[in-house]
């Protein structure tokens, strides 16, 4: 599916998950968002030498612990209990986002509520009276691997497509992602123009007519 | 000097006073000094400012000082959980002061409160309603934002053990907010499964070195 630039379907989560997982680079450090990039990991090969950084201070994370294996001590971001792979190491807080806010990681996933054309990135606050703000790792996340994409589905409930002209959510980081996994297209966000890599069950021409901003075939 | 090595984790935090600024370790349960905080809710102290992560998960710990309007203000990162609801309410009723801090940000501002920095421009933040009101600056033509400090008076933290000496060692994910909360406050509490002779740690596998340790309570490793 890889090289695909079109199918009749769109894809399925796993599916997007899949083609996120086999574009990361072997040997890479990567950082995988609560929610929907979590499931990247179960993509991922062993031959691809891919090591998951978690922000709450370890790198080396495998896979989600059960039954015996599940410890206190031992949790993700998303407070899940996991595993620990051989050539794990763990470090504080203040050393794991360092690592992140440093460069050192090659590619961060994460979820999204609005991208803009430019590569600014909503998801941490709706903005919405009387929701209580949270942010989490969020805003450092977004602006601190080389790398930063988005999966999310392009359209809200209501139909509106979340890849927009310009942000209407508070802001996450500016200018931050530059690739966006979708049910119904990849993209690509290079210099201010938004890109299709391609199309899932839908054509260019539908496509283009549902986004407000100008797409290009890559 | 040594630490003092305190009986009970009564007797570890009895010199908390009304007013502190409390670090509280910990993320999710991992670390979380939870005796230290529920001896914390006993001492009686009030009108606190609390440093975590997080503002308290449903009826324990930091949520029952929450419960109980003893703190003041919280500077943490994620506020809003499934089960915080002791928080949201304090929150919605306008009895708590809340600072929202980027995860990364609050973090570099506890190591800076400890290692003698006055501030630092970080990128996280930049250009977002986080930074508002706070001073920013293109560097290399990169957005940074100014963020200062946080010292306390008191840091709540727990370790995996200690020697007498209070050289901490940590365990897995547990260590989270730990070491750098040793640092930034006035005096470290620590709680740790058991304290061991000087000596018995190998110095280089010693995460938290002792001059930073205050007050140390053996509470086991069983739960209660």
């Amino acid at each position: 599916m890889t090289n695909v630039r079109t199918t009749e379907a769109k894809l399925t989560r796993d599916e997007m998950a899949q083609l996120v997982a086999r574009d990361i680079p072997a040997g890479a450090f990567v950082n995988l968002g609560i929610g929907q990039p979590t499931n990247v990991s179960n993509f991922l090969t062993v031959q691809q030498g891919v090591t998951l950084h978690t922000e709450n201070g370890m790198l080396g994370m495998g896979p989600e612990a059960t039954g015996e294996d599940i410890d206190e001590d031992l949790i993700n971001a998303g407070k899940i209990p996991v595993t620990e792979l051989a050539g794990a190491a763990y470090f504080h807080h203040a050393d794991s986002f360092a690592m992140m806010r440093g460069g050192h990681l090659d590619v961060c996933v994460l979820g999204a509520f609005q991208i803009s054309q430019a590569g600014d990135l909503a998801n941490w606050h709706t903005g919405a009276e009387g929701a209580i703000p949270a942010v989490g790792g969020a805003m450092d996340l977004a602006i601190g691997a080389k790398a930063t994409w988005v999966m999310m589905s392009l359209f809200t409930k209501a139909g509106e497509s979340k890849l927009v002209e310009t942000l209407s959510y508070p802001v996450t980081g500016l200018g931050c992602v530059s690739r966006i996994y979708t049910e119904v297209a990849i993209f690509e966000l290079r210099d201010g123009k938004v890109f299709v890599r391609s199309t899932h069950g839908i054509s260019f021409d539908e496509l283009q007519a549902k986004v407000p901003v100008e797409l290009t075939w890559a | 000097m040594a630490p003092r090595i305190a009986s009970t984790a009564a007797d570890a935090v009895a010199e908390i006073s009304d007013g502190s600024t409390i670090l509280i370790g910990g993320f999710g349960n991992a670390g979380q000094p939870m005796e230290l905080i529920d001896a914390l809710m006993d001492c009686g102290a009030t009108d606190l400012t609390v440093v975590n992560n997080n503002a308290g998960q449903a009826d324990a710990g930091l949520a029952l000082l929450i419960k109980e309007r003893r703190v003041k203000k919280i500077i943490c990162s994620f506020p809003r959980q499934s089960d915080s609801w002791h928080f949201d309410q304090a929150y919605r009723a306008g009895e708590i002061e809340l600072e929202l801090v980027p995860q990364g940000n609050l973090a570099e501002r506890i190591r800076a409160a400890g290692a003698g920095i006055g501030g630092f421009f970080t990128p996280t933040g930049y250009g977002t309603l986080l930074a508002e009101g706070k001073e920013s600056r293109i560097i290399d033509g990169k957005g940074y934002v100014l963020e200062t400090p946080i010292h306390a008076d008191f840091a709540l933290i727990k370790a995996l053990k200690s020697d007498t000496f209070g050289n901490l060692v940590y365990r897995k994910t547990a260590r989270n907010f730990g070491p750098i909360m040793a640092t930034a406050a006035k005096a470290a509490i620590v709680q740790v499964d058991e304290v061991v002779e000087i000596g018995s740690i190998d110095p280089e596998h010693v995460i938290t070195p002792g001059i930073y340790v205050d007050t140390v309570v053996a509470l086991g490793g069983e739960k209660e």
